[in-house]
């Protein structure tokens, strides 16, 4: 760890506030050495209208997969991105972008697969850093290239894949899509492009709670107390240690991940990449539709 | 029916394909900057419009054609800059043209930008979500 950790009343509530900083925290930390500050976005232009002066720029679709192989970067192709962006591998990273952070969250899931130590998320993330009046540049800065060294990156404790979720069934799940994709309304429209999947609904036992959910009016993520009314009551989980989360390809449910992760402190969360484009497509896999979560397909 | 890329098209398409990478970003950027303010007949017509699903920000189109002319309106939020970069090559470059021209652009055209590897297959399909959109529009008030 190189940077301070942000001592804010609110973040001491979750289980793991080294993983977030408020935008007050890094204003004043701007120019701490050792802090890189990374903007990943939805949209792939927002960081050339203006970014938080010193962030670099990441993209997760160009700059995190694989260009061929439906997977990302391997431990190279990582450490040569890292280098490119000035990033050590003792390095402070504190990564935030736009719509309440959602691919910020999956840029820092990648990150986590590579075991980079200290990444946190600026809570609000850009929207909240903007409604604030803080300051914007559009200056790109030129980092010196570091020497990030080459690490293996690490899928079994956080990544899921097709088989893993199989096996998993029976334990909580949880579908951080829209209401409508869950109960698989969205596929059928004539003379509409299609969605990406050949079937809709979920998977079974899977419980709803779109991922915005987790954040409040403002952008910040919600208290301690009401994500655990969420997702420990709500979608019950209860003190469950082995949770699964998913989406359409991934994006959305790493936001569910951190949430879960690091700030309900969920021992074992898995995001499920391939989430509903494969297996909304996979031959023989149980699905269900509708809007209840829908029974354990016999074995 | 041909399918072939109107001049208006062509030439975007060769703005794109004249510049680096980088600068390919540049002039998205441009374009979105540049999205035509909607006629004042349509300010406060969002019943009007038709929202574009594929698209994870709100983006609303409206087609008008008024004899044998088509007229390409769209809104997107300045948030979204590469989705109304988008909307803004498809409103410039579409407007003007008659039906059959606009039917008869490729599906495909969000792919022939040179963007791909700058802004990512996922997202242009977004832009064909777009075109189509505009495409059947155009279908179903050209046909009465």
């Amino acid at each position: 760890m190189t940077a301070p950790i942000d001592p804010d009343a609110k973040l001491q509530s979750y289980a793991h506030p080294e993983r977030l900083v408020t935008t007050a925290w890094l204003e004043q930390n701007l120019r701490t050495p050792g802090l890189v500050i990374v903007e990943c976005d939805e949209d792939v232009l927002l960081y050339e209208t203006g970014h938080i002066p010193g962030a670099v720029k990441v993209d997760w679709h160009t700059e995190l997969n694989d260009p061929v192989v439906r997977d990302y970067i391997d431990g190279a192709g990582f450490a040569r991105l890292m280098s490119a962006k000035g990033i050590d591998r003792e390095s402070t990273i504190v990564v935030y972008g736009d719509k309440s952070n959602w691919w910020a969250a999956y840029a820092l899931w990648v990150f986590a697969l590579f075991g980079h130590e200290d990444v946190r998320l600026l809570d609000g993330g850009r929207d909240r850093w903007i409604a604030e009046d803080r300051a914007l540049t559009t200056e790109h800065p030129s980092p010196a290239p570091t020497d990030y060294p080459v690490v293996e990156r690490h899928d079994d404790e956080i990544r899921a894949f097709k088989d893993d979720v199989l096996a998993h069934l029976g334990k909580p799940l949880i579908d951080v899509r829209s209401p409508e994709e869950y109960t698989g309304e969205r596929t059928h429209m004539p003379a509409y492009p299609d969605e990406g999947a050949l079937r809709g609904g979920h998977i079974p036992t899977a419980r709803s709670v779109p991922w915005a959910r987790a954040a409040a009016e403002d952008g910040t993520f919600r208290s301690a107390e009401e994500l655990a009314a969420i997702y420990r009551d709500e979608a019950a989980i209860g003190e469950a240690e082995d949770v699964i989360a998913y989406c359409r390809i991934g994006e959305r449910s790493s936001h569910t991940w951190f949430v879960l992760t690091h700030l309900l402190g969920v021992p074992r969360v898995r995001n499920y990449d391939g989430s509903w484009t494969e297996w909304g497509s996979a031959v023989r896999v149980p699905i269900t539709t509708g809007a209840e979560p829908g029974e354990l397909p016999a074995r | 029916m041909s399918t072939a890329l109107p001049d208006s098209l062509a030439e975007i398409r060769d703005d794109f394909h004249a510049l680096g990478e980088k600068d390919r970003l540049q002039l998205l950027l441009e374009f979105s900057n540049e999205l035509p303010e909607l006629p004042p007949e349509h300010r406060d017509r969002t019943d009007l419009f038709e929202r574009v699903e594929e698209c994870q920000s709100p983006v609303f189109l409206l087609v008008d054609v008024r004899d044998g002319t088509v007229h390409v309106h769209a809104t997107a939020p300045a948030e979204s800059p590469t989705t109304r970069g988008f909307a803004s090559i498809l409103v410039q470059g579409l407007s003007g043209l008659s039906v059959d021209d606009v039917l008869a652009v490729p599906a495909d055209f969000a792919f022939d930008l040179g963007l791909t590897s700058a802004v990512s297959p996922l997202r242009l399909r977004g832009m064909t979500g777009m075109l189509g959109r505009i495409q059947r529009q155009v279908r179903e008030k050209s046909a009465a």
